[in-house]
This record gives C-alpha cells, sequence and structure tokens, in this order.
C-alpha cells in the first residue's frame, strides 16, 4: 500500500516539475510556448510606430477593461454573457471597426486595477464605471467623453420626513468603507456643521441589508445605484432619494495616453451614439434613414459627404454599424434603466439630450 | 490489512446498553444535569427551528438555482461547455478504475461522486436531456471503470500514468488549439467559477509541492549561494501576506514587464499563489527532514548510496510521510486562499457570487444565500481533503512507528 502511495507521490512530482518549468518558461518572453500551459494572452508584439488601431485590428478584438459587479452599468445575464451601459459603449467601438459588436475581450478589473491596466496598455477602453478627475486624467490616460453624470445621493426612509441633508442632523449613515463615497459624507455633513454617525460596511450588499434592517437611518452612495438598491426593496414606495447631490461623478470611458487616433476614434464613437439620438435614428430605423433628407442624418450614415471617417481609419459606414449594433444613446440607456430596462428604471434627470434640458451634449458630426 | 479485522472485533468494548441507559448515564445523571440538559434541548431546539424555517420557507434561493450555470463554469463559452462535461467524464472513469485498483479511500470518493451525479441527473427538475444523460453517464463511466480496473491494464502505474495524462489533457481541453476547427482556444478570462478555483488550487498544488521541497533541500544545503537564495525567498515571501504578493503580481509587475511582454491574467495569478504556498511547503518539509535522525542518512551512506539515491529513497520518503498532516493542513488553506484571486479581478467562485448579486436588481440583498452556497461548497472539498488525508496517515501508519 505505502509503495503504491510513494509511487503515486514520485509521479506527482515529477509532474509538478514539469509544470512548474512550464509556468517559468511562461515567464521570459524568449522561451518557446510550452503546449501544456494555458495560451499566453500576449498581445501582439507592438512594432515601433504601430498605432493602436492597427493592433487592435490585427488581433481581430477589442479589450475592454469593464466589470461584472454593477447592476445596470457592467454585470452578467443568466448566460454569462458580458451586458450594460458600460458594456455597451465598448461594444459600439467594437461595431465601429469590425462591424461586429461582439468582438470585444472583457476584462474584468477591481478598482484598485483600473489605473495600472491603463498605463500598461493592458486594456483599449476602460469602460467600467469610472469618474473622471484631473489627478486621473493626469496619471492614467486619456477620458474621452462623459457618458453618465452620476452623483452621490442619499437613501432615508419616507417616514423619517427628511427632505435635506440638514434634517439628517445626528443620523447614522450606511456607506461601503473606503471608498471616495465615504469620504464625500463626511466632508458634506462637516461643511454644514452637521454631526453623523457611519455604520460601515466592506461590501455593497450589506450595506444596505443593514439601512432595510433599520440599523441606520440613512445610506449613501451613487444615486444610481441607490436606484437599483431602491428597486429591488420589498416596498420601494416606503424609501425615498433626496433631492440632493453630494458629489460630482461624471462617469467616462477611458483610453491609455499616446495615440490621438485611437482617443478620437472612441470619442467619435460616442458623438455619434449622442448625436444618433439627437437626430432621432435608432437602430430600428437606421435603413430608412439612409434616405432620409435630412443632411446631417445623410452624412452621420456615411450616404454623402465626409466627418472625417477615412482620416480616424474607419469605414464610412461605420456610424450605421454602430447604431445597428447597439442603438443610439437614449436606446442604450433604456434597454438597461429605462421604463422597462433589463436592469432597473432610473430617470434620466440631467442624462437627459441638452436639447431637453439635460447635460447629455456632443459636437456636430461634419 | 484484513488479518487485522479478527484482533479488532476482540478488543472491542461491550456493547453500549440501550439507549434509555445511556440517556440516564450521560444526560440526566443528577438535577443538574438535567437541568442543564433541559435547557441547552430548548436552546438547540430553536436554533435549529430557525435554521430549518430560513433554509426552507424563508431564504429566497433564486440567485442560486438560476446561475448554476456561472457557478459551475463563469463565463465559458456555453457552446464549449462539452469539453468540461468531458473532462468530469474522464475523472469519473479514473475514479472507477483507481477504486478497484487502490480501493480505500478512492472507493469512498468514487461513490460519492457517481452518487451525487447519479441523483443530480434523476431529479425531478425541467433541464435538457443532454445535461441528464451527461449526468447519468457519470456512475456508468464509473462502472465501466471499475470493470477496465479489473482487466491487466488495472496496475498502479497505469492508473497513476491515466491521471497524469488527464491532468494534461484537462489543461489542453480547457485552452483548446489554435487552428483546430472543433476545439478553438478559450481565453483564460473566460474561465469562471468552480473551475477556476479548481483549477488554481490544483496547479497551485501540484507545483508549490516540488518547489516547495526544492527549496527546503536548498536551505540545508552546504553550497553557501543556494542556502542563501533559497532562506531569502522563504522570508521573504513568508513575510508578505498573500494579498500583498497577489497584487504584487498583477497590478506592479506588468508596470515593470516591456510593453509587448504580458502575461495571462490566470497565470500571474497563480505564479503569485504558487511561490506563496511554496515557501510555506518548504518550511513544513524542513520539518520532516530534520526530524530525521542522522543515523538514516550514515545508514544509507554504509550500504554504498550517493547522495541523490539517499535523499530520494531513504530521507525524503520519511520526512514526507511525518508532515503530510500539515502539508494537507496547507492545501487546504491554499484551497481556500484561491478566493483572494477575487481582489484582483478573476472570475473565480466569489466574484461570481458578486456578479450574480448584482445580476438581477431582486437579488442584490441576497448575499446571505449567495455567500453560505459558496461557504457549503468550499466545506465539502476541504472536508473531503481532510478526509482523504486521515486515511492516508493512517494507511500509511503515521504516528504509529
Amino acid at each position: 500500500m505505502s509503495r503504491k502511495i510513494f509511487a503515486l507521490l514520485s509521479l506527482f512530482v515529477v509532474l509538478s516539475i514539469l509544470l512548474t518549468a512550464c509556468a517559468q518558461q511562461a515567464e521570459c518572453p524568449e522561451c518557446t510556448p510550452c503546449p501544456e500551459c494555458p495560451e499566453e494572452a500576449a498581445a501582439p508584439a507592438a512594432e515601433e510606430g504601430q498605432s493602436r488601431l492597427e493592433i487592435v485590428k490585427e488581433r481581430g478584438k477589442v479589450v475592454c477593461g469593464s466589470r461584472t459587479d454593477l447592476l445596470g452599468f457592467g454585470y452578467l445575464d443568466e448566460n454569462g454573457r458580458n451586458v450594460g451601459f458600460d458594456i455597451d459603449l465598448c461594444r459600439a467601438v467594437a461595431a465601429a471597426i469590425f462591424n461586429d459588436p461582439e468582438a470585444v475581450e472583457f476584462v474584468p478589473l477591481t478598482a484598485a486595477e483600473r489605473g495600472p491596466a491603463l498605463q500598461t496598455n493592458e486594456v483599449d477602453i476602460l469602460s467600467r464605471n469610472c469618474t473622471w478627475t484631473s489627478s486621473r486624467d493626469a496619471q492614467w490616460g486619456n477620458f474621452t467623453v462623459i457618458m453618465f453624470y452620476d452623483g452621490q445621493g442619499m437613501m432615508v426612509r419616507k417616514d423619517s420626513g427628511a427632505t435635506k441633508l440638514e434634517d439628517l442632523d445626528g443620523a447614522t449613515v450606511c456607506v461601503t468603507t473606503g471608498t471616495t463615497t465615504e469620504l464625500n459624507l463626511a466632508d458634506n455633513f462637516r461643511s454644514r456643521g452637521l454631526d453623523f454617525t457611519p455604520v460601515t460596511f466592506e461590501d455593497t450588499a450589506s450595506v444596505y441589508n443593514a439601512y432595510e434592517e433599520g440599523r441606520c437611518d440613512a445610506a449613501t452612495s451613487d444615486k444610481s445605484q441607490l436606484a437599483a438598491v431602491r428597486a429591488g426593496f420589498a416596498n420601494p414606495d416606503d424609501h425615498v432619494i433626496l433631492d440632493v447631490t453630494m458629489s460630482k461623478e461624471p462617469l467616462t470611458p477611458a483610453v491609455p495616453q499616446g495615440d490621438d487616433q485611437w482617443f478620437d476614434i472612441v470619442k467619435t464613437v460616442m458623438y455619434v451614439l449622442i448625436n444618433a439620438e439627437e437626430l432621432g435614428v435608432t437602430s430600428q430605423n437606421v435603413d430608412e434613414m439612409m434616405n432620409s433628407d435630412s443632411p446631417e442624418i445623410r452624412r452621420m450614415l456615411g450616404v454623402e459627404g465626409d466627418f472625417g471617417q477615412s482620416d480616424l481609419g474607419l469605414s464610412k459606414d461605420f456610424a450605421a454599424n454602430v447604431i445597428r449594433a447597439v442603438g443610439n444613446y437614449g436606446e442604450i440607456y433604456d434597454r438597461y434603466m429605462g421604463p422597462n430596462g433589463d436592469a432597473f428604471t432610473l430617470d434620466r434627470g440631467i442624462n437627459k439630450l441638452w436639447k431637453d434640458g439635460g447635460l447629455i451634449y456632443a459636437p456636430p458630426l461634419r | 490489512m484484513s488479518v487485522n479485522t479478527t484482533t479488532a472485533e476482540e478488543v472491542r468494548p461491550p456493547s453500549p446498553p440501550g439507549p434509555i441507559r445511556w440517556l440516564k448515564k450521560n444526560l440526566f445523571s443528577n438535577w443538574y444535569n438535567s437541568l442543564l440538559t433541559v435547557i441547552s434541548g430548548v436552546i438547540v431546539f430553536f436554533a435549529l427551528k430557525a435554521v430549518i424555517l430560513w433554509v426552507f420557507f424563508e431564504a429566497n434561493w433564486d440567485p442560486v438555482t438560476h446561475s448554476l450555470k456561472l457557478f459551475a463554469v463563469g463565463q465559458y463559452p456555453p457552446d464549449q461547455l462539452w469539453r468540461v462535461g468531458t473532462i468530469v467524464c474522464m475523472v469519473s472513469f479514473l475514479f472507477g478504475v483507481s477504486w478497484k485498483v487502490w480501493g480505500g479511500t478512492v472507493r469512498t470518493f468514487a461513490l460519492a461522486i457517481a452518487l451525487v451525479l447519479g441523483v443530480a441527473g434523476l431529479l425531478p427538475v425541467s433541464m435538457g436531456l443532454g445535461l441528464r444523460l451527461w449526468f447519468l453517464s457519470n456512475p456508468l463511466l464509473t462502472a465501466i471503470g471499475y470493470q477496465v480496473g479489473r482487466t491487466p491494464v488495472g496496475k498502479s502505474k497505469w492508473v497513476a500514468l491515466g491521471w497524469v495524462v488527464s491532468f494534461f489533457l484537462t489543461i489542453i481541453l480547457l485552452t483548446g488549439i489554435e487552428g483546430l476547427p472543433w476545439l478553438p482556444p478559450v481565453k483564460s478570462g473566460l474561465w469562471g467559477g468552480l473551475l477556476l478555483t479548481f483549477l488554481l488550487a490544483m496547479v497551485g498544488i501540484a507545483a508549490s509541492f516540488p518547489i516547495g521541497v526544492a527549496l527546503a533541500l536548498g536551505r540545508q544545503s552546504s553550497l553557501p549561494v543556494v542556502k542563501a537564495f533559497c532562506v531569502l525567498f522563504i522570508e521573504l515571501v513568508r513575510g508578505v501576506p498573500l494579498v500583498t504578493v497577489l497584487f504584487m503580481a498583477s497590478i506592479i509587475l506588468p508596470l515593470f514587464l516591456p510593453e509587448d511582454v504580458r502575461i495571462d491574467r490566470v497565470l500571474r495569478a497563480m505564479m503569485g499563489m504558487t511561490l506563496f504556498a511554496a515557501a510555506y511547503m518548504a518550511e513544513n518539509v524542513r520539518g520532516g527532514l530534520q526530524a530525521i535522525p542522522k543515523g538514516q542518512v550514515e545508514a544509507a551512506k554504509a550500504v554504498g548510496l550517493n547522495g541523490f539515491q539517499t535523499m530520494a529513497l531513504i530521507v525524503l520518503p520519511q520526512a514526507l510521510r511525518l508532515v503530510i498532516p500539515a502539508i494537507v493542513g496547507q492545501f487546504i488553506a491554499l484551497f481556500m486562499d484561491t478566493t483572494l484571486a477575487v481582489i484582483v479581478g478573476l472570475m473565480e467562485l466569489l466574484a461570481v457570487g458578486r456578479a450574480v448579486l448584482e445580476s438581477n436588481v431582486e437579488w442584490k440583498l441576497l448575499n446571505m444565500e449567495v455567500y453560505i452556497f459558496i461557504a457549503a461548497i468550499f466545506w465539502i472539498f476541504n472536508y473531503s481533503m481532510s478526509y482523504a488525508s486521515r486515511r492516508l496517515e493512517a494507511a500509511l501508519g503515521v504516528g504509529k512507528r
């Protein structure tokens, strides 16, 4: 018996040494790839002067830094497919380049990893519910176009009667620990001379469970998240989200520094999404709109004129492909957060188009 | 081993008296013991009632039952799931063969796996015919394996070889081969759930063991450079938490590598975990090495074994046998440490749990159900490992000689 087991153990050792050899080989780039090892996800060797668009085309996929754990923005459906507002922005870029919204490789990133992932060019786009701040812009990469204006809000029970932050003097507030949310909370209360007791949790579900159980008077987070949480409560109408905004959170896709053409491509795709909504072009009517009389629509869809497609290195009709694949800005929004959205319902508020009184605005395509 | 049964029966104490006598003796021997029994009985009753009520009536297990695929394999492409199925079938078959050839603990595991998969295939819930057939084919394959074990192929060395080959086949099947239309490559970023947890743990265990043994030997080496390197490595890694090692591997390392060198994210985590586990393994093995009396080495030299033979045939087998409990403890710890990969963005079991919580507005607050489910999975596998280790110790007679 023990001899058999020893024989097994020694085989195990040999096998492990083989494996280790592979793991070590993978560390150095010159070694020949080892067939037993997981294929390296090495980006194609960047030749001198090769632009990111060329690299992406060679690879056949856009690498998108994303997340899988934020309902509405980046999450998984029942089949494990990446879906969400941020995810569709990446799919739009893929549709612009490859006419295929599936030509994306999603890399789930944690909050700590997003900066380095941009700095080391590991991702082509970072579309991960990321707030544009000046220091991130300076250190991480280039932020493109603000696609969602979020802000920190405060949720309270309706029967508390609170309508503004001043009503919450001395309240206990549930908040996730170690986030800017916690800092903003302290700033806002201090500047108003208010007193509060924070109740902090590591994980977001615990924050809202504690709030629902009545362990705190209020819960704070980004307004989009509060809306999602409120929708999940047994009695959503018992809770209100106060009409105060405690911080500015402009959520913006970002690209690595050092490639202006790529920066422009991603920006232009975002402009297309916004302009398409403005012009009333949707994924449903895009083919009819090809025959539209409006010169703006005809130019956008590549029927006539030009708005710089060739300078960007994209096909003349890329905008039509984008709209056909993911729809316009409003369609993307409604798909996840509209009245019958897959995730939850959130009034568009300041995320309406500029002509409807919101902040969503894009330069003209011409 | 069967020789011992008769003696074991002879020394067994007389069978205990009836249940009433037992109750009286152990629970109601005097007034305060009776009181304590009643009080704890009431507490246990209410606790059990609360737990059972919660588990069967209050808890909402929707996030778990609707996301079983995610928990099992993460985002692995649905049309390529047959590969994972094939791997499980292969394991079922090998367990069947091993059951016949090795018996003992393997039998327990083979039966348990066949039973679980077989029962899953008979469950009266809606599932595709293919899935049902796949579940049911596993016990069948175990049975076929058992029969194969009776043929001349059923030799220990062939079975061991089968396991080794299956390990490589697993990795080839999961990864795919460039250019093979029926086996397209699947990016490791799509591996997830229990599959990824298993892979991280298995590769970590398989790779850290030899590195750990090598480091332990190196630490005892008389060559100053080798010794210094091993001591430095072991003490450096042991002085740093695993979270830090993983952060280093996933965030700092890419900043230092040249632009065009990218190491797969899963591989990065595997490397970090392997090196971490190896340092601890080295110290465990060193404990075993130091427990071997000098006389063993001298005796080996006296019969003319060289240094390598002494180590491989005399010292290491004894040393490793001594530290089995510590090594298995280490493996269990490593298996649980795979959850730390969640902080470097890998979709292992815990990350899938988080994703599931965020995949439906109604599930956002059901963290209790999801985390309890994950804890149960971990408990099952960890308990199996420690059970296997106890049986292995018994078979090797640890602590008896």
